[in-house]
């Protein structure tokens, strides 16, 4: 065995790689719950892909087969209905646990020098998770998916002069067809290993500056010396065995909540499969009310929420687009001195605590059919989610002087709300009734008081960080 | 700080209730399904055979599938249920082409092996029931629960002939809206109308049971799967305490 260890060393660097990477990896010591959904999502891509492969092997990419090759999965292939049903679930198991492990993120400052990279790579594959699972999201050619792929192909439509053509490259026909469900067959077949590609740089940037931790604190800093090695640092412990034991127990009751779903509801009550997606797809019959999947809900709800002007729908696709575009840039947004949310003062926890609302208001706002009072609603978080953004610079201060940008963002915001209440008030017609609009109204200007002008006036200083991690 | 953890973790999965499309504000009647009451499956199987599958077939079922689920003999079926020269092992199609069926009916017959997914149990239990004579439409019934239904009563033979009942609202602006609140026999059927509702409730059974007919093991297997990743959940716990003794 040895001999055979030298043999494979002299050739291929196998035991530094699993020493720098798994057994003298040092993590810090006091990762907490957040800290399981990295391994979770590995776990989870892992799932998608085998699952894939195995439905891979029985559907048929034909708009004239595809519906009927799934039912043959769920019905005649031995464990078909379990392999399909592991993959529905997975897919949207998948996001809820990078929502998650996102939110760890902002909560412990992950994404903050020198971590940016990691945070950007991160961010790519969200967007590639999207991709995916927009593409794969056609392939049972239910209603759902048919029409759910028309309204966000479509999208690509009301940009200017090349939005026509561009959509009709995407779909490669002039309406949703057999040619658009081969090639996104296709690609949702590619995408997933480009993801894993970007999940192994991911990791590499990763193991680079090493894990941050809930006290935000560079264990790489502090004091070195651990009963493993001298030049490791005291705070840390050996990635194996200890996080693979502790990893291993999250792996099991999360399994327990996925099979639970797997096995006893696994529509998830019309979230991870829709219920107008047990009738094939027919373009000549429109559903009445089309809502994508869950996990695209608050970007379509954003979507949605900005009204056409100068005679195109642009604006709400460009929204869209710069929702997303903001968490690229939220590195060079948080200026706080300290990382870690233990250590900044009650604005950032106020506003972590809007964003998360806003987030699950914007999801649960892009499932229901718009009326006027779920219009302005949709107006008024979609511009509570912009200023999360634009104001992190000034909450995050801690009474620092504020950068020229950073000025800039505050202007843009005051003007976004500005501009948002003169619609309400003056541009929309048939419009809210009086009580929306002023209820609305006052919870903008609140929100940019206490999140971007209360700050400047009075700073809210970080709280001392300790030198050593706490529990 | 832990039961905000839990918090989140809920408020991603709890379901939020969201309308019915299609916007039916008729309330529908609700009844206690159960796909492991074999005989009410049987019963519903036989109407399903007898009265559906000429004008809508099953194209995803195969009889062979039916007979072993529901434990028929497959000698009843190939007597009793299937009525031309298919296989028992074939699926239940129709000789009724598309292009016929829309000449017909205007729309052709979905096919039905998933409608009691792509539907409520209580919806299909109610629609089945709410039938109406109307010489306004083509085929000369209507239904309370699909207004302007392509279809005829199947079973009119059995429930009899319904007339509804209605109420007439006035509302704020002054517009008279016309509801239907019940139904009255006009002629009477083969069945009583309790003898009725329970056919429908065994025809409902087996149309729920079809769209997924591995519900039975699904769950099954969940139940042991459960069991499983308790223990092995348990035996992991304290592995990871054994390894975190001495870490401080």
């Amino acid at each position: 065995m040895k001999a055979l260890m030298q043999w494979v060393d002299a050739r291929f660097p196998l035991g530094s790689v699993v020493r720098e990477h798994i057994t003298e990896y040092y993590a810090p010591k006091n990762f907490n719950f957040w800290y399981f959904f990295g391994s979770l999502a590995m776990l989870v891509l892992v799932l998608q892909i085998v699952t894939g492969i195995l439905l891979a092997m029985n559907y048929k990419p034909d708009a004239e087969l595809a519906f009927a090759s799934v039912e043959y999965i769920m019905r005649d292939v031995w464990g078909g209905w379990f392999v399909r049903y592991m993959h529905s679930t997975g897919a949207s198991m998948f996001f809820v646990v990078i929502y998650l492990h996102m939110f760890r993120a902002l909560l412990y400052g992950s994404y903050r020098s020198p971590r940016e990279l990691i945070w950007i790579i991160g961010m790519v594959i969200y967007m590639a998770m999207m991709v995916t699972a927009f593409l794969g999201y056609l392939l049972p050619w239910g209603q759902m998916s048919y029409w759910g792929a028309q309204v966000i192909v479509n999208l690509f439509e009301t940009l200017p002069i090349i939005g026509g053509p561009l959509s009709e490259w995407i779909r490669g026909d002039y309406v949703i067809s057999d040619i658009t469900l081969n090639r996104f067959y296709a690609l949702h077949y590619l995408v997933p290993f480009i993801l894993a590609g970007l999940v192994f740089l991911h990791m590499v940037a990763l193991h680079k500056t090493g894990s941050n931790n809930p006290d935000g604190i560079e264990i790489k800093k502090g004091p070195k010396g651990n009963r493993w090695s001298e030049n490791a640092p005291k705070d840390g412990v050996p990635f194996h065995p200890y996080y693979t034991v502790k990893d291993l127990l999250g792996a099991i009751v999360f399994m327990t909540i996925f099979l639970a779903i797997v096995f006893f509801m696994p529509e998830m009550f019309g979230f991870f499969i829709e219920q107008p997606n047990f009738e094939p797809a027919n373009p000549l019959k429109t559903p009445d009310h089309i809502a994508p999947v869950w996990y695209f809900t608050p970007y379509y709800a954003i979507l949605r929420a900005i009204p056409s002007f100068a005679g195109t729908q642009v604006w709400g696709v460009l929204a869209m687009f710069i929702s997303i575009a903001l968490f690229f840039v939220l590195p060079w947004l948080d200026r706080s001195p300290v990382r870690s949310v233990r250590y900044k003062g009650p604005t950032t926890r106020l506003a972590l605590g809007l964003f998360v609302i806003t987030f699950l208001v914007l999801g649960w706002l892009g499932i229901q059919a718009p009326t006027t009072s779920l219009t302005i609603m949709s107006q008024f978080f979609t511009l509570l989610y912009m200023l999360f953004f634009l104001l992190f610079p000034c909450f995050s201060s801690a009474g620092q002087p504020l950068p020229m940008f950073a000025k800039g963002l505050l202007a843009i915001s005051i003007v976004s709300v500005l501009a948002t209440i003169v619609y309400w008030w003056f541009l929309w017609s048939g419009g809210p009734g009086f009580t929306h609009k002023i209820s609305y109204t006052l919870l903008a200007i609140l929100v940019l008081f206490l999140l971007g002008i209360k700050p400047l006036i009075k700073p809210e200083l970080a709280k001392p960080v300790p030198e050593r991690l706490t529990k | 700080m832990k039961y905000r953890f839990l918090f989140l973790v809920m408020a991603f999965l709890v379901p939020v209730s969201v309308p019915a499309a299609g916007g039916y504000d008729i309330e529908l009647d609700h009844y206690d399904y159960s796909i492991k009451d074999r005989s009410s499956l049987q019963n519903g199987a036989r109407l399903f055979v007898n009265y559906c599958l000429s004008c809508h077939s099953a194209h995803f079922m195969r009889y062979n599938r039916m007979a072993e689920d529901l434990g028929i003999p497959e000698q009843v079926v190939r007597d009793n249920m299937i009525f031309d020269d298919r296989k028992i092992a074939d699926p239940m199609t129709i000789t009724l082409n598309r292009n016929d069926g829309e000449a017909w009916f205007g729309i052709a017959p979905p096919d039905l092996t998933l409608i009691g997914k792509l539907r409520d149990p209580d919806w299909l239990y109610t629609f089945l029931r709410s039938f109406y004579r109307d010489d306004a439409t083509v085929s000369g019934w209507n239904n309370s629960v699909f207004p302007n239904v392509a279809m005829p009563h199947a079973m009119w033979t059995m429930q009899g002939i319904q007339k509804p009942v209605y109420a007439t609202s006035v509302d704020d602006a002054g517009y008279e809206t016309r509801k239907i609140t019940g139904f009255e026999l006009v002629r009477k059927g083969d069945l009583t109308e309790e003898e009725f509702d329970h056919a429908m409730e065994d025809l409902t059974n087996f149309l729920y049971y079809m769209a997924e007919p591995n519900r039975a093991d699904r769950i099954r297997w969940g139940v042991w799967t459960m069991f499983f990743l308790l223990g092995f959940g348990v035996l992991a716990w304290f592995l990871k305490r054994e390894y975190w003794r001495d870490v401080h």
